[in-house]
């Protein structure tokens, strides 16, 4: 079992290491790549808390889209920099996260859920409506990524798709690291317990809320730095970003791909993003195909496919 | 300036009756079944196309009833085929379920209505202002107000004084006991989904009247209908009309001051209830 879990990360990080190279036998191309790292990685930090402390977020959109405009907002009218711009990013969404999660951390459940969604639109009128500085309803437009300039060397991630890629999967591997390291660590083992039994964990004398309020803070941290990478992305900032059904298609992506397992998320994110990418490129109503995916998963595949899977290979 | 404010005081309370008359359908399902129905804007955007549709045939007046029973026929359906299967599981599943649900429904009317706004003629007899002095008095708004208080005193009726709405009320508070004494708790939950449909879809016929048509129209009102269920109370009915009133009028009064911020203000406000109490202004404590 241990031996098989060491094969199957080797395996997932060859694929990545490699995806520019193969991506485009299949059909794919780089960019759409570095979408699926991006969008995984965001995926991944929401399953953090949702997956591993079992607690249901559903407004992480407004901390990406706080990284998205974070950085756009910087490399537009502060510094022309990429690298500052995503530590504005990830500093203004981590923040924002720890205020608001402080308000709700004592919150569980369908509440806990409920009132993610609704503070999530709080960023989202903003955006929309400020419209001096944020573009409003059209996006923030104007700027562009710029090369990294680390002082030894230098980072063409804007002519090259290819440094763009790995630029992304450098952030990834870094999360996703820290992540399953803190997974690993007695913290980690600590949100289990909460996940499992939370009136146990609490009799055990575990202060849950503090636990819950960091791990919430760590997701959002990372989905933050998600929302940067994805403004360096697309040179742009788009207000439904930030919208609740951006959220939505997170918490979907670590359900399809499997929410108890590490890596479902980023399969989760894949398949969400291919199939996102041809159906709405084969028809306008590619809404109501996502919506039915919606509806597939929750009737017939409610763990996942790396869940499906196990279940088979268990018997 | 009093004119003003007066003006903004009155289109707040309006906007809020929406709010709750949608709100009061969510909730209604939230307390029995346990399911957040992010479908319910989608549901709202059904009645109003089709009370567009039907208004050739029945006139406005059938319109306003027939199209909330089509609605409401149509969320008993969705509840027997799809989301009965859901109860007492992770209240995530049901969240996504409906979520998907809400793309469909948007996308559906997009695709049978067409993506441009349609207009909505109400009898023109209710278009003329009441008096000149209140310009923005016109029949239809306080037609509106009038149904809303007549809808939600009936409702408040039907949940206080009728065995249907005993059995919902005590369902909401322990339906295990519910279900031991006899009553087919399936039943129930199918027909309280069906009547918070119904109030979505009444929610919005009214708001085509007020807003136009758009396939758009119920996902720009349901964000607001959380904000009122929270700042109510959850499991707390007149909670979430009071909650619906207040954030329409809020968000009515900052209109004057500070117009682009009368969407946030409302988040604002649900924050500050939080922060002193986190059950909402009527809800139980220790209920969520």
């Amino acid at each position: 079992m241990r031996l098989d879990r060491r094969a199957a990360d080797a395996v997932v990080w060859l694929l990545l290491l490699t995806m520019p190279f193969w991506l485009t036998w299949i059909g794919g191309y780089t960019a759409l790549g570095t979408r699926v790292v991006v969008l995984a990685l965001a995926a991944m930090s929401l399953n953090f808390l949702l997956g591993f402390t079992g607690v249901l977020s559903f407004g992480h959109a407004a901390y990406f889209g706080l990284g998205v405009y974070g950085l756009g907002l910087t490399i537009k009218y502060l510094v022309p920099s990429s690298l500052a711009g995503m530590a504005v990013g990830v500093i203004v969404g981590t923040l924002a996260a720890m205020i608001i999660g402080a308000l709700i951390v004592r919150l569980r459940g369908i509440y806990f859920a409920m009132v993610t969604i609704a503070f999530g639109q709080v960023f989202y009128f903003i955006a929309y409506r400020w419209n001096g500085v944020t573009g409003g309803d059209d996006g923030l437009s104007g700027w562009r990524r710029l090369p990294v300039d680390l002082g030894f060397a230098r980072i063409d991630i804007l002519n090259s798709d290819y440094a763009l890629y790995y630029w992304s999967l450098f952030w990834f591997a870094i999360a996703v690291l820290i992540m399953a390291a803190l997974l690993r660590s007695p913290f980690g083992r600590t949100l289990l317990a909460i996940r499992e039994n939370e009136r146990r964990a609490r009799f055990l004398g575990i202060p849950i809320d503090r636990h819950i309020w960091i791990s919430w803070t760590i997701s959002c941290l990372f989905v933050s730095l998600a929302g940067t990478l994805y403004a360096l992305l697309n040179n742009f900032a788009d207000p439904h970003d930030l919208r609740w059904d951006q959220s939505g298609d997170f918490v979907i992506m670590a359900v399809l791909g499997g929410m108890r397992n590490f890596w479902g998320p980023l399969i989760g994110a894949a398949i969400y993003v291919v199939l996102q990418d041809y159906i709405s490129s084969q028809t306008e109503n590619w809404m109501s195909f996502i919506g039915l995916l919606f509806v597939l998963v929750v009737m017939f595949f409610p763990r996942g496919l790396l869940g499906v899977l196990r279940r088979r290979a268990a018997p | 300036m009093t004119q003003l404010i007066l003006f903004n005081v009155f289109n707040g309370l309006i906007i809020g009756a929406f709010y709750a008359l949608m709100a009061l359908g969510l909730s209604l399902i939230l307390n029995l079944s346990g399911v957040i129905n992010f479908a319910h804007g989608g549901f709202l955007g059904i009645g109003a196309y089709l009370a567009f549709t039907l208004m050739p045939f029945v006139g406005f007046w059938g319109a306003l009833i027939l199209a909330p029973l089509a609605t409401a026929l149509l969320g008993i359906v969705v509840e027997r085929v799809l989301i009965n299967r859901l109860y007492g599981r992770d209240p995530l599943y049901s969240l996504l379920l409906t979520f998907g649900l809400a793309y469909i429904l948007e996308d559906g009317t997009r695709y049978i209505w067409g993506p441009s706004t349609l207009p909505f003629s109400v009898p023109s007899w209710m278009l003329s202002p009441l008096s000149n002095e209140f310009f923005f008095l016109t029949g239809y708004r306080l037609f509106m107000v009038v149904l809303v208080i007549v809808v939600v005193a009936a409702l408040f009726v039907l949940l206080g004084y009728t065995r249907l709405g005993m059995r919902i009320r005590a369902g909401t508070l322990d339906l295990e006991t519910v279900s031991v004494l006899g009553v087919n708790v399936r039943i129930l939950r199918n027909l309280n989904f069906g009547l918070g449909i119904f109030l979505a879809g009444l929610a919005g016929v009214l708001a085509a009247g007020m807003l136009g048509l758009q396939p758009t129209i119920g996902s720009t009102l349901i964000m607001p209908s959380f904000v009122a269920i929270i700042i109510g109370g959850l499991g707390s009915l007149p909670g979430t009309l009071i909650g619906g009133l207040l954030i329409g009028v809020a968000s009515g009064v900052t209109t004057v001051f500070w117009p682009s911020a009368s969407e946030a203000v409302i988040y604002v406000l649900m924050g500050l209830v939080l922060l002193v109490r986190p059950r909402g202004l009527l809800g139980e404590e220790g209920r969520f």
